[in-house]
Parts: C-alpha cells; sequence; structure tokens
C-alpha cells in the first residue's frame, strides 16, 4: 500500500519532528517564564531574537545555522571536535533546525499560559517556602498544562511543514533528512514525479489531521483534570 | 491591624510577608530583621517563615486539599530547637477539615476554602500568621461558623497573629491590640480598649458602613440569673446586666455600647424598663452635625448620643455629674 519511499519520509518526519518538539519545548518554556516574570534590560531584545526564525526567512535560518553549525561553524566546529556531534546535513541537524524554527512559536503559546497563570498563587507559594524555582515548578507550570499542550502541538506541526531552514541546513539526504516536504519537493522536480507526489501531499494532509484530533481529545482530558470537580 | 477599605492594610502584609519591596524602612520580626533598607537586606519570602491567609484563599486548584495542606510542611525549616513536630493531624481535627481531604479546591465552600488556608499556611511552621479580611468574602452564617476558631487560633497552635480587617465587631471580639490604619498611616496602636474608644476609630469604622459612635469597655463575667435569662457583668465604674451570654463567671468580655442607645438622667430613674444605671461625670460635649456626642467618664470612657434639645433642657456642661442609662437590650457582648 505505502512505498518504502513513503514509509520512510513518514517515519523522518515524524521522528524529526518528536525531536524537535521534545529538545526545543523545554528551551521554549525556560524562555517563556524569563519573558513573562523576568524583569530585566534587553527583554524586548531576547523576545525579538527568539520570534525571528518567525520573520526571517527560512532559508535564511537554514543559512544561519550553518554557518554557527556547520562542521566549519563557530558552534559546529567545537561540537565536533570536542564531542564529535555533525549537525549539518545529518538526522540531527534536521531536528535542529525544525526546533529553531518551531521556537517562535512554542514560546508564544507557553508564554501566554504562564502570563494567565494568577500571580496571587505564586504568591502565596513563596509565603509557603517554596523558592521561585520550586513556585515555577509545582504552581505556575503545571497550571500552564493547556499552553504546554498548545506549544507542543504547534511546535509539532510547524516541524512536519518545515522546508526551508531544512533544506538548506542538512539538504535532501534519503534516510536522514529527506522529510514528507523534502520528498515531495524532490519528486516535483522529476519528470513523471507528479503521482508520487500528490500521494505523499494526501499522506501529509491525513497526518495533520490526526495530530489536531489527538491534541483536541488531550486538551479536553486536561481541561477535565485542571477543573475537575472531584478527587486528586 | 484596622482601617477602611484601601487604607493600606493589604500593602503592609504584603510588606511584613516580602511580597512587595518598601521604598525604605525596616520589617522585623522577633528581633530577627526581615527587611532593612539602610543595610540594603531583604530576605524573600521563602526564607521569611511568615505565614499568609488571603481573603481569596487562593489554594492551589490543581492539587488535592491534602496536597494543599502539606505544600508548605514538605518545605518547612522546623524553627529553633525543631522542637516542633508538625503532621497533617496537628491542623486536620481542630479545623474540622478532615472529611475534605481528598476534595479539589474547587468543589469546596468559602468557608471550607478558608479553613484550608489557615491550616496550609500553619502547617509551613511560621513565625507570624496573617490574615488579611479572612471573612470578608463569606456571607454572616459562614462568619458565625468561623470566628469563633479564629479566636482559638493563635493558642491554638501558639502563633502570634495579625489580623486584617475593617469589621468592628471582627475586631473587638479577636484582637488583643490594635493598631487604627488609615490614608497609609498609622493613627493609633495600642490595647483594644485604648483605640476603639478614640473618637477617630468610630468616624473611620462609621465611614465604611460601620457602626455610629460607640464605646467599648472590657468587663468579666460576674454571674448569670438564669430565671431571669440575664449575666451580669462587672467592669472599673459598677457592672452591667446583659441578656444571658455564654461563658463562666470570671471570663473576660468586650462590650460594645452604641452612643445612641445611651440615655442620660439627672437622677436615678425608677419606674423604667432600663436595667442599667451608672453614675458618671460630664467629660466633653462635642457638635457632631446637629446630634451632640457626651463624653461621660464612668470609671471607664463612655460616650453618649443625644439631641441640642436634651442638652439645653439638662443643662449639661463638663464636670456635671450624672446617670447613664443603657438598655440591657441594646448591649453587644464579645
Amino acid at each position: 500500500m505505502l512505498t518504502p519511499l513513503e514509509i520512510e519520509a513518514i517515519r523522518l518526519s515524524l521522528e524529526i519532528s518528536g525531536w524537535a518538539v521534545l529538545g526545543g519545548l523545554p528551551i521554549a518554556i525556560l524562555l517563556a517564564w524569563i519573558l513573562a516574570r523576568g524583569r530585566f534590560v534587553g527583554r524586548n531584545l531576547l523576545d525579538g531574537i527568539v520570534h525571528l526564525p518567525l520573520v526571517l526567512p527560512p532559508v535564511v535560518v537554514g543559512y544561519l545555522l550553518l554557518v554557527l553549525l556547520g562542521r566549519n561553524g563557530v558552534i559546529g566546529a567545537w561540537l565536533h571536535d570536542a564531542l564529535g556531534i555533525t549537525l549539518a546535513f545529518t538526522f540531527q541537524g534536521a531536528a535542529v533546525a525544525s526546533a529553531v524554527m518551531a521556537l517562535p512559536l512554542m514560546v508564544r503559546a507557553v508564554r501566554l499560559s504562564i502570563e494567565s497563570v494568577d500571580r496571587g498563587l505564586e504568591a502565596a507559594a513563596a509565603t509557603l517556602g517554596a523558592s521561585r524555582l520550586s513556585v515555577f515548578l509545582t504552581v505556575t507550570l503545571p497550571l500552564s498544562a493547556p499552553g504546554l499542550l498548545a506549544g507542543a502541538v504547534l511546535g509539532f506541526a510547524r516541524s512536519l511543514g518545515e522546508f526551508g531552514a531544512t533544506i538548506t541546513f542538512v539538504s535532501s539526504i534519503p534516510g536522514q533528512t529527506r522529510t514528507l516536504p523534502i520528498a515531495i519537493y524532490g519528486l516535483t522536480q522529476v519528470p513523471g514525479g507528479e503521482a508520487a507526489a500528490a500521494r505523499l501531499c494526501a499522506i501529509s494532509i491525513v497526518l495533520a489531521l490526526a495530530a489536531l484530533l489527538a491534541s483536541e481529545i488531550l486538551a479536553r482530558r486536561l481541561g477535565r483534570r485542571l477543573a475537575g470537580p472531584h478527587f486528586a | 491591624m484596622f482601617g477602611r477599605s484601601g487604607a493600606g492594610k493589604s500593602s503592609i502584609i504584603a510588606a511584613i510577608a516580602g511580597l512587595v519591596k518598601p521604598d525604605s524602612g525596616r520589617v522585623i520580626l522577633d528581633g530577627h530583621p526581615l527587611f532593612d533598607s539602610a543595610h540594603g537586606m531583604n530576605l524573600p519570602p521563602w526564607r521569611r517563615r511568615v505565614g499568609v491567609v488571603f481573603q481569596d484563599a487562593r489554594l492551589f486548584p490543581h492539587m488535592s486539599v491534602r496536597t494543599n495542606l502539606l505544600y508548605g510542611l514538605r518545605r518547612h525549616r522546623s524553627g529553633p530547637g525543631g522542637a516542633k513536630t508538625l503532621t497533617l493531624d496537628t491542623v486536620v481535627e481542630p479545623l474540622g477539615i478532615g472529611a475534605l481531604l481528598e476534595r479539589r479546591p474547587a468543589t469546596l465552600s468559602g468557608g471550607e476554602k478558608q479553613r484550608v488556608a489557615i491550616g496550609r499556611a500553619v502547617l509551613a511552621n511560621p513565625r507570624l500568621l496573617m490574615m488579611d479580611e479572612p471573612l470578608a468574602s463569606l456571607d454572616g452564617e459562614r462568619k458565625a461558623e468561623l470566628l469563633p476558631l479564629l479566636e482559638r487560633l493563635s493558642r491554638t497552635f501558639a502563633i502570634p497573629i495579625v489580623y486584617v480587617s475593617h469589621a468592628v465587631d471582627e475586631v473587638l471580639r479577636l484582637a488583643d491590640r490594635l493598631v487604627l490604619i488609615d490614608a497609609g498611616k498609622t493613627i493609633a496602636a495600642g490595647t483594644v480598649e485604648e483605640v476603639a474608644n478614640r473618637p477617630d476609630f468610630a468616624q473611620i469604622a462609621a465611614r465604611d458602613g460601620g457602626p455610629e459612635t460607640f464605646s467599648v469597655i472590657s468587663a468579666t463575667i460576674g454571674g448569670h440569673d438564669e430565671a431571669a435569662f440575664q449575666t451580669r457583668l462587672d467592669f472599673a465604674g459598677g457592672s452591667l446586666t446583659v441578656p444571658r451570654i455564654a461563658g463562666g463567671p470570671g471570663e473576660r468580655v468586650r462590650l460594645r455600647i452604641a452612643a445612641s442607645e445611651v440615655m442620660l438622667a439627672l437622677a436615678p430613674p425608677t419606674g423604667l424598663s432600663v436595667r442599667n444605671a451608672i453614675a458618671a461625670r460630664v467629660v466633653a460635649l462635642d457638635d457632631v452635625r446637629g446630634l451632640i456626642d457626651v463624653t461621660l467618664d464612668a470609671g471607664v470612657p463612655l460616650r453618649a448620643r443625644i439631641t441640642r434639645a436634651a442638652r439645653a433642657e439638662l443643662q449639661l456642661a463638663p464636670g456635671m455629674s450624672i446617670y447613664a442609662l443603657i438598655k440591657s437590650a441594646a448591649l453587644t457582648a464579645h
């Protein structure tokens, strides 16, 4: 039913998006907390930098990643020499590119949620002996759960569709970085590839709908748990 | 701590708890500085061990009552000597919240929420407990339910309490010492009787819908007359009879006597239903919007409110001896 190429593309897309969210969300949470509750000089600058991937052409982000994280890049060279990690043109690099592109969306969703948490509850926790970090972990974060879920879903969806930064930074390598969008693009560039491309497009639509549905169900469960009428 | 809404009571609470940073000044608790602007010292709230019961309870909505109660307990560092061993049982029975432990805060009534909030604060082993109008959002019945509990609270848990209120009767019933706050400033501080008998206390109370001019007298229960269903109260200037109240002989109570319920007579009356006639001396007469507030010395300060016509007829003047008549049924004993 599905060709090996299709299965590979689906698997890569899901895995890369999954890793992008898994790795990106904690960073997004930290940034969202700093932006929502922090009072420091340069907050607006940080806010701007976080949002850059949203407004820059994705190719530019991909190029910047290549410059910074490529084998000869400032950080990339160190990663390779010290830790033996290569990001450019690898699966891991694709996840990093997706995470960077999804970061602004995740930060926005989480930040909105954190800002909506009653600061009175945080104050109450502090008077009960909870340090700032403890308040965040036990009160702010659990009460922001809907935003975390929204951020994860948005980030995952954004990663599924990620193309520009990915193709620039990690190119199209079968079994490594050839995700659905990149496979579709590749097929449209060869004669007679339209039918296969159309099949991948249909798969993309199904995947996106499934992700939306799953998040809907999760959100409902979460809502019930947070406002639950009885029992822990 | 008594004052009108917006007088600055909650700001003081927040400053003591470390939730806001004052521009200048010091906060010292039991000899330990918590905040001192001159020395740039400011302990964060989680290291002050100052418990707060907020007006809106502020229970954590995502935790059960039990988890809420344990929140502070898990974090508390026991006091010097560490003699205090707190467990859930310390608060569950005295506060009557055993049946609520597995419930979610959203399912609790206002009174239940406050009791849980008190328990949660106590279990954090605070050196000082502050309560910011804990009864303000409750209806009359819930208030009546919670008041006796609050009365016992300080003794039950051996913690000094700063209680914020703008309700006169709450203050008279619960407080030992009173701080009067208005427009962000301390107007007076002292025993309840000292502060509550100041004219500005009644004025501030009246502005916020409190009772009109009154005097506050502390007395001890002299004895009960069960047949007549009344209680004799002894105070510095004599004794008063009030409708039967709870409490054994020797127990201290506070009386609030509304100035409009005090009548004046030149001689002890006969043939009147009034039960209390107290010999007193006129100290001062003040014209307040057409009515006369008479300040009396009856061993304790006492206030009466009469009309201009009555003053003229009795020819009242400072220094005069007079009898203050107080209807028993009009007395509020706490």
